[in-house]
């Protein structure tokens, strides 16, 4: 395979996931902002900061109000990482790498491309706003769906599913980091309102909030939250699972290396930090400096499988 | 039904269907139309969501457009069909010997046929090809003889683009979407089928490999990227031959051969079918500021170590000036009479020809010598007093640049509208592959055509749509 399209599909899928985590964390904000009016614009900060587009945003606007962090989480051409260009990355990359995609993939992914330009080029009112990101998450299902369902189980499927895992383990570790304070186990603070809130919030985001009570048998404290979003091998969007992920896949490419290849070794690496191991132990590292270190090694392997597979030269 | 009166209509006779179309007509008037206008819808959005689009050259707010499909298809009778594809074999061979001819002995410079000026001053050849014979001795790897029709026996070739022509997609794609429009059609109506085209161009470039290619050529598609209007059909040659879709940026030399960049390491590429302009293949060679091509290719060319298709300095032999020519050099090389007739062709780099040309402007089509895809041309009969006088002054400041034809009465085949059949201007480019094995012509090509009432410019960058074009079986 080119470089060049390993590249592509691997840029294309970690934008698809993008545009994912960013529809569930605008509908995580706005379900707080709706629901706990005082505390709205410290939670559309959170937002943009979990986001990773806090210097962005300051750039163009001074509050942090429900109005302008949707449009620009959403709709926003100049913040790169908004749905709309996202998603306009993600189809300009399968128009590069159309050879390596089966014809439904592309034409699922053509077809959200379509889907979501009509849909936020205008603003969105806000009693339009849960059928909008409905419609964003249904379309990442498509496109899912069409890999899954059609795509064969070679290197090309590697690479998309890299670029899914990474993205999604960058994704998580900031959406708990952003709230690491509330997860820390102070006693003065469990079963506060406070807490809940944040703990809402965090489960929202990732699309865990009902999936958590039974996994977590009733167990709702924080660091049964923080095990189940960091440790837990069943979560498709824990840490541990996709820390997991990155090293099946980039197991799978390297097959036929003799000696394993950089990118593998690390995310080895970073896989055993987080395996077999309780969620005590983090704390005790201290869970904010621990998030700060897998989100920089999420960064570095994902440069290393960029240089390992010769994406640009 | 409207019908034409002064030009000749493919479809509708005085005496009703003309026998190519006799089934179809018959089919067509048990049609409905509001059935038929649905289909229509449907086949553009299958278009959109397929992503059969192209991006229109000079517009800064790159939006993508659709070329629109127009659902009646063009017949041809197997009798047409077999003339012109002996035409055109005819033809792309005397332009492949030509061409060599050209870069190697200069024969028919030597017998006079072809003033050696016209070479000599011509931007479009390549001294670097001076000789230098291309494996097989191939040169026009792919040809898109574009012809049009003027009567029931009157075909003219127009231009015989033999550089990079593009379109063959569509012949492809229009051909999906009539199969799954009216699938009850093509078991009425025996159509010969155009599906083998990617088999065929692939086996045809893998048979034009450097001799000291051993065991399975690779063949790559060179794309200048997504930003180019035709990239749809790039990535869908690679995709349906099974070969990789490189960029200029994705290749360089390695041990004197093109490599691609590929996830394990370098890979040696034996052909390149090349959808990148001569000037933008070798930035060491050509354009310096190309970042479309590969630095070095030529000399790897040159060391006959990667077939080029089509080869660099191809376009002398399509060149506008050199086409009126093209009867004389047919005959130069196959000892035959040109079997396509060329249109009358006035160079106006000859004093007389450009005092008739300006003394006739209003009645003529007047084209760049280099021009293509219908920009910097004038239709004399559609422009007005001062576009004429504009033309007028650029012809006197440059005349070489320019060439004359007479406005020819295009055939027109109908369109599918709300209110009916509707008679449109149209042309055709059917597609021959060259290789060592021989000419072959898939029985189809890209039919062309104006879709606004009355035009004569069918080119898609200039609001021209598409048909299905069919080659009945006998």
């Amino acid at each position: 395979m080119l470089g060049k399209t390993a590249g592509g599909l691997y840029w294309m899928f970690r934008s698809l996931e993008r545009a994912e985590n960013t529809a569930r964390l605008v509908e995580a904000g706005f379900r707080i902002a709706l629901t706990r009016s005082t505390s709205a614009e410290a939670e559309w900060k959170s937002v943009i900061v979990t986001s990773a587009s806090q210097a962005a945003y300051t750039a163009k606007y001074s509050h942090y109000d429900s109005e302008s962090v949707v449009h620009f989480l959403l709709q926003d051409t100049d913040n790169p990482s908004s749905v709309l260009s996202v998603i306009k990355a993600a189809r300009d990359n399968a128009r590069l790498v159309r050879t390596g995609l089966t014809s439904e993939v592309w034409t699922s992914v053509n077809e959200t491309w379509m889907v979501l330009t009509e849909l936020l080029k205008s603003p969105i009112p806000q009693t339009e706003l849960p059928a909008a990101l409905a419609v964003i998450r249904a379309q990442s299902a498509v496109v899912r769906g069409a890999l899954h369902g059609t795509m064969l189980r070679n290197d090309i499927y590697d690479f998309c599913r890299l670029g899914t895992f990474v993205e999604r383990m960058d994704s998580t570790a900031r959406i708990i980091d952003v709230k690491y304070y509330s997860l820390l186990p102070a006693p003065s603070f469990v079963g506060s309102r406070l807490d809940n809130v944040q703990w809402e919030t965090i489960l929202r985001s990732v699309s865990a909030h009902r999936s958590f009570r039974w996994a977590a048998e009733g167990d709702f404290t924080a660091p049964a939250i923080a095990n189940f979003l960091i440790l837990d091998g069943r979560m498709p969007r824990s840490l541990r699972f996709c820390a997991g992920k990155i090293v099946d896949n980039l197991g799978y490419l390297g097959l036929e290396d003799d000696t394993p290849k950089p990118s593998l070794q690390m995310a080895e690496r970073l896989c055993a930090r987080l395996k077999d191991r309780d969620i005590a132990s983090i704390f005790e590292e201290g869970l904010h400096e621990f998030l700060l270190s897998v989100i920089n090694e999420n960064a570095r392997i994902g440069q290393q499988i960029e240089q390992d597979y010769r994406f640009n030269n | 039904m409207i019908k034409s009166m002064t030009f000749f209509d493919e479809m509708l006779s005085d005496d009703g269907a003309r026998a190519p179309y006799d089934a179809y007509q018959g089919w067509f008037a048990g049609q409905d139309n509001t059935r038929l206008a649905n289909k229509a819808q449907e086949a553009e959005a299958f278009f959109r969501r397929t992503g059969i689009t192209f991006n229109v050259y000079g517009q800064t707010d790159a939006e993508e457009r659709l070329i629109p499909f127009d659902l009646v298809p063009r017949i041809l009778s197997n009798r047409e069909w077999t003339k012109l594809s002996k035409g055109i074999d005819q033809r792309v061979r005397a332009i492949n010997a030509f061409l060599h001819d050209i870069y190697n002995r200069q024969e028919i410079l030597r017998a006079g046929v072809v003033p050696i000026d016209l070479i000599a001053q011509n931007e479009a050849f390549l001294p670097q090809m001076i000789g230098f014979s291309p494996p097989g001795d191939v040169y026009t790897h792919i040809v898109g003889t574009d012809i049009v029709r003027t009567g029931q026996d009157d075909f003219y070739v127009l231009e015989d683009n033999a550089r990079t022509p593009s379109g063959v997609s569509y012949m492809l794609e229009n051909r999906e979407t009539m199969l799954q429009m009216f699938p009850e059609l093509f078991s009425k109506i025996k159509v010969q089928p155009v599906s083998d085209y990617p088999k065929s161009l692939r086996r045809s470039l893998a048979a034009c490999a450097p001799h000291g290619c051993d065991g399975r050529p690779c063949v790559a598609v060179l794309t200048p990227g997504i930003h180019n209007s035709a990239y749809y059909e790039h990535s869908f040659l690679a995709d349906q031959m099974g070969v990789e879709l490189v960029e200029g940026h994705d290749l360089r030399v390695v041990d004197g051969h093109i490599a691609m960049r590929t996830t394990r390491g370098y890979k040696r590429i034996d052909v390149l079918y090349r959808r990148v302009d001569d000037d933008f293949l070798d930035p060491l060679t050509f354009n310096p500021t190309s970042m479309l091509g590969v630095p070095g290719i030529m000399d790897v060319y040159r060391a006959g170590n990667i077939t080029i298709a089509n080869a660099p300095g191809t376009g002398i032999a399509d060149d506008k000036a050199i086409y009126s020519y093209i009867p004389d050099i047919v005959e130069f090389y196959t000892g035959e009479r040109a079997i396509l007739k060329n249109v009358e062709t006035y160079r106006c780099s000859e004093p007389d020809m450009l005092a008739y040309v300006l003394d006739n402007l209003a009645d003529l089509v007047v084209k760049e010598v280099h021009g293509s895809g219908g920009y910097g041309m004038l239709v004399g009969p559609a422009a007005n007093k001062k576009e004429l006088s504009d033309f007028a002054a650029k012809l006197k400041a440059n005349p070489a640049n320019y060439i004359a034809q007479p406005t020819l009465s295009l055939s027109t085949v109908p369109i599918f509208t709300e209110a009916g059949l509707a008679p449109r201007h149209v042309d055709l480019r059917p597609f021959a592959l060259v290789s060592p094995d021989g000419v072959n012509i898939t029985p189809g090509g890209l039919t062309r055509v104006a879709l606004t009432e009355g035009s004569l410019v069918v080119n898609s960058s200039q609001g021209g749509g598409t048909k299905d074009t069919w080659i009945l079986e006998d």
